[in-house]
């Protein structure tokens, strides 16, 4: 009975929690190893590498064409604009002018892939704030996009559809028919989702105030995408760099001043009305002509750098590519928005509440082998 | 006596089995039997009713969200969480090296305890009501209070930081909302001008205290499945389980039948609360009866009081269901706040009203 | 701003900088030693404004490595890549993650896979690897089978 009891000091006691790489709302296998006084988080830590798979290391011994499927892999959700970067960046760097239709089937597919992705996120930001029946509503509506996408890609999530030259196959013959079909179905369904969780007062006392980023701050950790567009940073490549048939069509960057996780989560719902006005603009008037040039089978680039950016889902995705004239590049770099996204989340979170810390990690949508690559 | 039996009024039937044991044994052992036969059925009708809300949730919920949900196991899926049941059962119970072994095992069985001794008091038909003590409404409200020591027990001793994380959250959450909880329900005690659950059941022969009390009374309602949502860790308050912040909360080290208890306490939690919401705020097992209308108050009585006990205790589960499968959850500050500045107030100045309106005698149908 | 004038208010500040223009764009080439004051400029400067670091590439260029910083100003949206190179034996560069925050994990990301040291940075660890990884696998001179398990 002689052992001392040690009292630790209540005000000083704080507690360190892993949380993750397996857990529920870490959208993968991210660790964030938190230092909590009570509920309040102090700390956050980001711990990654968990799925790291060196694809820079691997893109040094592979050819153009066998790249483009490992960036598939990086932001697995926007695998259409990963595919694009690239195969923009080899056109650019070989001067190849791709025909009017590939541009225009390329922004359609974007968009699509985009409106997919926000759809995706809205599931799990719902999910993370504890309602369930948001996964679903979203998922619901997604299986209509991967449907139109397995039609012509032959595949759901990873597609691999682009190509240095254009795109791998032609259109489906539905394609226009079966996307014009979805634009009035989700046109209808999306009050749904404001409905739902946009104007939940619950979803707004959670949201609201919570996670201010500043413009600057915002601008200094290189947060792109609409977790930048909702601190006021005009980021939108597809504005300001355009490629594919951007400069051709209207649209309007979402903006939005306040920083906080609802005006993160109200531009990913304004993007998905933006992203189906663009689709709208096109689908009518798909150019007729080639799906590809033709392109040797062994592609060198010219010695040289290239740098190609392009609007992903979830930010500026970028491939900076250095070139020695061989067939592999000498070295490349993936820009991931995720990753940026994710060295902003201490200075988010500090302050606020573990609860808060899911809303938050779910307000940014990372996506982890993004992080990883 | 002769073997009576009545869909109306079981008092005849429990009478005859009373009568029957004390001639064929001494009181003592009597009183005994009848013990032991009321606590087995209530052991089956435990079972049962928290295997089937298990199902009933999952099937609303899949209703809710266009989903078919269990399908699989017999016809619609019924026999589905007999099945996952069975699974439980089999499941090994790990046992964590660090956790406080006594308290660890002994925390699932106080939680399910507290919500089986509940049930005792509730009245279920006319007759058909095992214990009428003359403080029911206290007495459901001690018990069911009785849960949250379970339920910090089992987060403290898991050694787990998620676990204690979770109970804390249960902790603050229960003792607050309990004070509203029991707030609504003295607003209908002091209309009802008693605490037993059988008077406060023949109180509402002419009309349901929902209706009589004027709006005290829908206040006192609402407030009441706010503050039973929150007290039964269900969603939008189900931040000791936070699934997507804290994995699973309170019972994440728990594994097998063990987790089964917390799974099954919660749904018979929502079943008692629900029931006493029933007979409290909506008759119990009184039929509705409208004052004036004698040829429809007679077409009600048609309906066996069973089946209205049941009937409004499953809406007011339903409703509950409803709620979790809408709306994303609190923020433990949210809660607190909501409750503390917002339902406790509303519930005190409540009753003053409830109770200026039966002192000057302002109830309707009166 | 044009090209040419970036150059020539760049080679006002710092005039031991080299600047070339690239296929695309703006090439900046400065000395590890000045990188840091330069950086410091090239944000401050009201008519640069290099406020958003989008990029930073550690590269292996063989005999030496180097860091490829893509800045982009967001009011008036021109484009300079600088690229500062070190020692292969003692690489040492200068941090700018006071300037820009995003090189904190950008830098921690260049250490992990070239070994480039960011003289000055917070909390220079590992960021994908391990702790106990031996070697930096983006070099060209790495060998794979000194972390076969």
């Amino acid at each position: 009975m002689a052992e001392e009891i040690i009292i630790p000091e209540a005000d000083n006691q704080e507690i360190s929690i892993n949380m993750g790489p397996q857990h529920p709302s870490t959208h993968g296998v991210l660790r964030l190893v938190l230092s909590l006084k009570g509920e309040m988080v102090q700390k956050v830590e980001p711990h990654c590498g968990y799925i790291h798979r060196g694809i820079e290391k691997m893109t040094e011994s592979m050819t153009y064409q066998q790249i483009i499927h490992l960036t598939d892999r990086l932001d697995y959700l926007s695998a259409h604009m990963n595919n694009a970067a690239v195969c923009l960046a080899v056109e650019k760097a070989l001067d190849i002018e791709v025909p009017e239709r590939v541009k225009v089937i390329r922004t359609i597919m974007d968009e699509l892939a985009r409106i997919a992705s926000h759809q995706l996120w809205w599931c799990s930001f719902g999910m993370d704030l504890g309602g369930l029946t948001c996964f679903f509503y979203g998922l619901r509506d997604r299986e209509k996009i991967l449907d139109i996408f397995e039609e012509t890609t032959g595949s759901r999530l990873i597609q691999s559809f682009y190509c240095p030259g254009g795109l791998m196959a032609d259109l489906n013959p539905n394609f226009q028919k079966k996307v014009k079909d979805f634009i009035v179905y989700f046109r209808k369904i999306l009050p749904e989702y404001d409905e739902l969780l946009s104007g939940n007062i619950i979803m707004m006392e959670r949201a609201k105030g919570i996670g201010k980023m500043s413009k600057e701050d915002a601008i200094s950790y290189g947060m792109t995408g609409p977790s930048g567009r909702g601190s006021g940073f005009s980021c939108d490549v597809r504005k300001h760099h355009p490629y594919h048939a951007y400069d051709k069509v209207k649209f309007n960057e979402v903006l939005r001043t306040e920083g906080d996780t609802y005006s993160r989560y109200m531009v990913r719902i304004d993007e998905m009305r933006e992203s189906m006005n663009i689709i709208e603009q096109l689908i009518d008037n798909i150019p007729a002509g080639d799906f590809a040039v033709k392109m040797k089978p062994i592609i060198k680039l010219p010695e040289g750098e290239y740098y190609q950016r392009v609007e992903a889902a979830r930010g500026e995705f970028g491939v900076y590519i250095i070139s020695k004239g061989e067939k592999n590049p000498y070295r490349m770099k993936f820009r991931s928005p995720n990753f940026c996204n994710l060295s902003a989340l201490d200075t988010l979170t500090r302050g606020h509440k573990i609860a808060d810390l899911v809303a938050i990690g779910g307000s940014l949508d990372y996506v982890i082998p993004d992080i990883d690559r | 006596m002769p073997f009576t039996f009545s869909f109306y009024d079981f008092t005849g039937f429990t009478q005859w089995i009373d009568v029957t044991l004390r001639g064929a044994c001494s009181p003592f052992w009597a009183v005994l039997w009848e013990m032991v036969i009321v606590g087995v059925l209530f052991l089956a009708f435990y079972a049962v009713v928290g295997l089937y809300l298990v199902y009933a949730e999952r099937k609303v919920c899949a209703f809710i969200q266009n989903r078919v949900g269990p399908n699989r196991v017999g016809p619609y899926g019924f026999f589905q969480t007999i099945a996952d049941l069975i699974k439980l059962l089999m499941k090994e119970i790990i046992s964590i090296r660090e956790a406080d072994k006594l308290l660890f095992n002994l925390a699932p069985f106080i939680v399910i305890i507290t919500s089986f001794l509940a049930l005792a008091a509730i009245p279920f038909a006319k007759g058909l009501h095992p214990i009428d003590l003359n403080i029911g409404v206290f007495y459901v409200m001690a018990i069911s209070s009785m849960g949250v020591v379970g339920i910090l027990l089992a987060g403290w001793s898991s050694n787990s930081k998620y676990s204690l994380l979770g109970a804390m959250r249960s902790g603050a959450q229960i003792i607050s909302y309990e004070l509203s909880v029991g707030m609504s329900l003295i607003a209908i005690c002091v209309l009802a001008g008693s605490m037993q659950l059988s008077t406060i059941v023949e109180g509402q022969r002419d009309l349901w205290f929902i209706f009589k009390g004027h709006f005290p009374a829908v206040t006192a309602f609402i407030i009441y499945m706010i503050a039973a949502t929150a007290e039964t860790n269900r969603g939008p308050f189900d931040l000791a389980e936070a699934e997507s912040e804290l994995a699973a909360g309170f019972h994440t080290e728990y594994s097998g039948i063990k987790f089964a208890f917390f799974f099954l306490a919660e749904y018979m939690n929502m079943f008692i609360v629900a029931s006493l919401a029933a007979t409290i705020f909506w008759g119990g097992w009184m039929p509705l009866h409208i004052p004036g209308l004698e040829s429809f108050n007679h077409v009600m009585d048609f309906i066996p009081p069973v089946i209205w006990y049941v009937g409004k205790t499953v809406v007011i589960i339903l409703i509950m269901m409803w709620f979790k499968w809408t709306f994303p959850r609190l923020r433990i500050d949210q809660l607190l706040n909501l409750e503390w500045k917002f339902l406790l107030p509303i519930s005190l100045v409540n009753i003053l009203i409830m109770a200026f309106i039966v002192l000057m005698g302002w109830q309707i149908g009166l | 701003m044009t090209n040419q004038e970036l150059k020539d208010s760049i080679l006002k500040i710092e005039p031991t900088a080299v600047l070339n223009e690239g296929k695309q764009y703006l090439n900046l080439t400065v000395a590890s030693d000045k990188w840091h004051d330069l950086a410091q400029q090239l944000k401050g400067n009201k008519e640069l404004a290099f406020d958003y670091l989008f990029n930073l590439t550690g590269v292996d260029y063989g005999d030496t490595l180097g860091v490829v910083y893509h800045l982009e100003s967001t009011t008036f949206h021109h484009v300079i890549v600088v690229k500062v190179s070190a020692d292969k034996q003692n690489p040492q560069i200068p941090t700018i993650c006071d300037i820009w925050r995003t090189a904190e994990f950008h830098e921690r990301e260049a250490f992990d896979f070239l070994g480039i040291q960011f003289t000055n940075h917070p909390d220079l660890r590992r960021i994908f690897l391990d702790e106990e990884w031996k070697g930096y696998p983006l070099r060209k001179d790495y060998d794979p089978s000194v972390n076969t398990i």
